[in-house]
């Protein structure tokens, strides 16, 4: 693994790995949807992934806990390492590996049941012992909703606004702290405002969390990713494949890109 | 503030007169109102016409059943020919015990069925046959759901019975749980079952926790449309539960059944029996629409 690290480029090769994910092939039945990236999502840090539509961010990203596997004729070629184990590797269970690695959707997708039941659903599917009541609070309040929910957690998640609804996805997210929380274009279903929000405590969370971050947005990327990777899309060989182009700190990538599409995608030259 | 108000006001003052050009006005006269008017009032009698039927039935029921609603109704055993008051405290008991025990057996082969469909093998050759034959069966011949149960349960155990009864009801009910059952866990957003699965959840997980709960209501007022639909049957139990004039004490006895007494009485030459079946009737059709009506308030979306 370390020798891994090394070889990335100089930007961070300091700091640790949470994720390392080696990425040479990814195919859905005979398409084949990415090839070569490899991404290093750093420990405590909040990467970005951005790019154009169908360049294969979203997938990436759906690899790293596996979400992918729902996907008929879902294929990967290379390996996941998570803390020095290959998801993919024999043996794995993908249940366990999606309760360490945590997700939150495009979507606001809160269960059809209480706020409370909402974020101690996670607790009780791992069957914490402890007490349930704090860990929820806590949870909220890291989520920035507690405030306006404490008086009605007995009430539907789903008579909540959108914005309030991903975040009371990101607090069932971290109720049972992963050690990697993946957010597929969190914000692309919510106003300016409850956008702002999210991005803001996306910030809060970094301390604790590692956040792997796919965003249609690139100002997003570029107001809470440290690190952001930027995919494209090869259309030359037919094919519709998606890959990294380049990955660095945020502020290289959007001021200084080594690649001449990267430079380009920022300019806005095209989305 | 004041001035956005001035400027508005400044604004309508202001309006052109109305174009000659374009009349916005609405004619009576012209054929698309005319047949507007003409079909609505159409639908109206038609819709009108269709519940003709339920409110006369109803209106019959009650005049002619209503007097005999009491507390007699309920506890007395129904009266032999010249006998005269008595009541039909066995068939309703009857009728819930049979009802019961088709729910017992059907119920949750039925929800398993619909996992399996919904959920575990949504696609391929098992559940499509399976759904091909569960529709094949929603329309099935009830009596010939009962010749099956005489065949199968009747003849093997010796005898009628209310359990042969609930068997016959059940083969009934269970086409049509399974598909509700199916239709309600399609329903829930894949989204929801994504967070699941997100959060670690095993397959099982997703449908005990996340699928089977939000699915419910509507799951539930399935099950109550078939319970209500079977309660009024009487063909299927002709040849399983039977008849009988006394209170139900085992599953293995036969059983009276509001429908079949309804049958027998109507057809009798004493008027306090017929009477009976009439309040009998009235009877029937409350606990149905009570049904009806609870399934209304249970699969109201719960947001």
């Amino acid at each position: 693994m370390s020798t891994a690290v090394l070889e990335r480029p100089q930007a961070h090769s300091a700091s640790e790995a949470a994720i390392n994910c080696r990425v040479s092939k990814i195919f859905y039945g005979k398409f084949l949807a990415v090839r070569d990236s490899d991404v290093l999502i750093e420990k405590g840090k909040i990467t970005g992934f951005i790019g154009p539509s169908g360049c294969g961010k979203s997938t990436v990203l759906r690899s790293l806990n596996r979400m992918n596997d729902l996907i008929k004729g879902f294929r990967l070629e290379g390996e996941v390492d998570f803390l020095g184990q290959d998801i993919y590797a024999k043996g794995v269970d993908p249940v366990v590996v999606r309760r360490h690695i945590g997700m939150v959707f495009q979507q606001p997708n809160p269960f059809s049941m209480s706020i409370y039941d909402n974020v101690a659903f996670g607790l009780k599917l791992n069957r914490y012992k402890g007490d349930i009541e704090e860990k929820v609070e806590h949870a909220l309040r890291r989520a920035a909703l507690w405030d306006e929910v404490k008086d009605k957690l007995k009430a539907s998640g789903l008579s909540l606004s959108g914005g309030q609804q991903q975040r009371l996805c990101i607090a069932r997210a971290v109720a049972t702290q992963p050690a990697v929380l993946l957010m597929d274009e969190p914000c692309s279903a919510l106003d300016p405002i409850a956008t702002r929000r999210v991005e803001e405590l996306m910030l809060e969370l970094k301390d604790d969390y590692t956040i792997a971050l796919v965003t249609h947005n690139m100002q997003q990327a570029r107001r809470v990713a440290d690190v952001t990777a930027f995919f494209s899309v090869d259309i030359s060989r037919g094919g519709r494949t998606g890959y990294l182009v380049e990955m660095g700190q945020t502020d290289q990538i959007f001021e200084d890109p080594h690649e001449q599409l990267t430079k380009e995608y920022i300019r806005g030259d095209f989305s | 503030m004041m001035a956005k108000a001035a400027k508005i006001q400044d604004r309508r003052q202001s309006r052109p007169a109305p174009s000659k050009k374009f009349n916005l006005r609405r004619n009576v006269l012209e054929l698309r109102s005319l047949r507007n008017v003409f079909l609505t009032a159409g639908a109206c009698l038609v819709a009108a016409l269709g519940a003709v039927p339920l409110i006369s039935v109803l209106y019959m029921l009650v005049v002619k059943g209503g007097a005999r609603l009491n507390l007699e109704l309920f506890t007395e055993l129904p009266p032999a020919g010249f006998e005269q008051g008595g009541g039909i405290g066995n068939a309703i008991q009857g009728t819930l015990a049979t009802v019961a025990i088709a729910s017992a057996i059907s119920i949750p082969i039925a929800i398993l069925a619909a996992i399996y469909l919904a959920e575990f093998r949504p696609e391929g050759p098992t559940s499509a046959l399976a759904r091909f034959l569960s529709k094949v069966l929603t329309g099935f011949p009830s009596i010939l759901a009962g010749v099956f149960v005489y065949a199968a349960v009747v003849l093997l155990m010796g005898g009628y019975s209310a359990l042969a009864g609930g068997v016959a009801l059940a083969v009934l009910m269970l086409p049509t749980v399974t598909l509700t059952a199916e239709g309600a866990m399609r329903m829930v957003p894949q989204r929801m079952k994504d967070a699941a699965i997100g959060m670690g959840c095993t397959k099982t997980q997703v449908v005990w926790h996340v699928t089977l709960p939000t699915a419910l209501p509507s799951i539930v007022t399935g099950v109550i449309l078939a319970v209500a639909r079977v309660a009024g049957e009487s063909a299927p139990l002709l040849f399983t539960a039977l008849f009988s004039n006394y209170w139900l004490r085992s599953v293995r006895e036969p059983t009276a059944s509001l429908s079949i007494l309804i049958y027998n009485f109507s057809s009798m030459p004493f008027e306090n029996q017929i009477e009976l079946a009439w309040a009998a009737s009235l009877v029937l059709v409350l606990i149905v629409l009570t049904f009806n009506i609870l399934s209304r308030f249970i699969g109201r979306p719960q947001v």
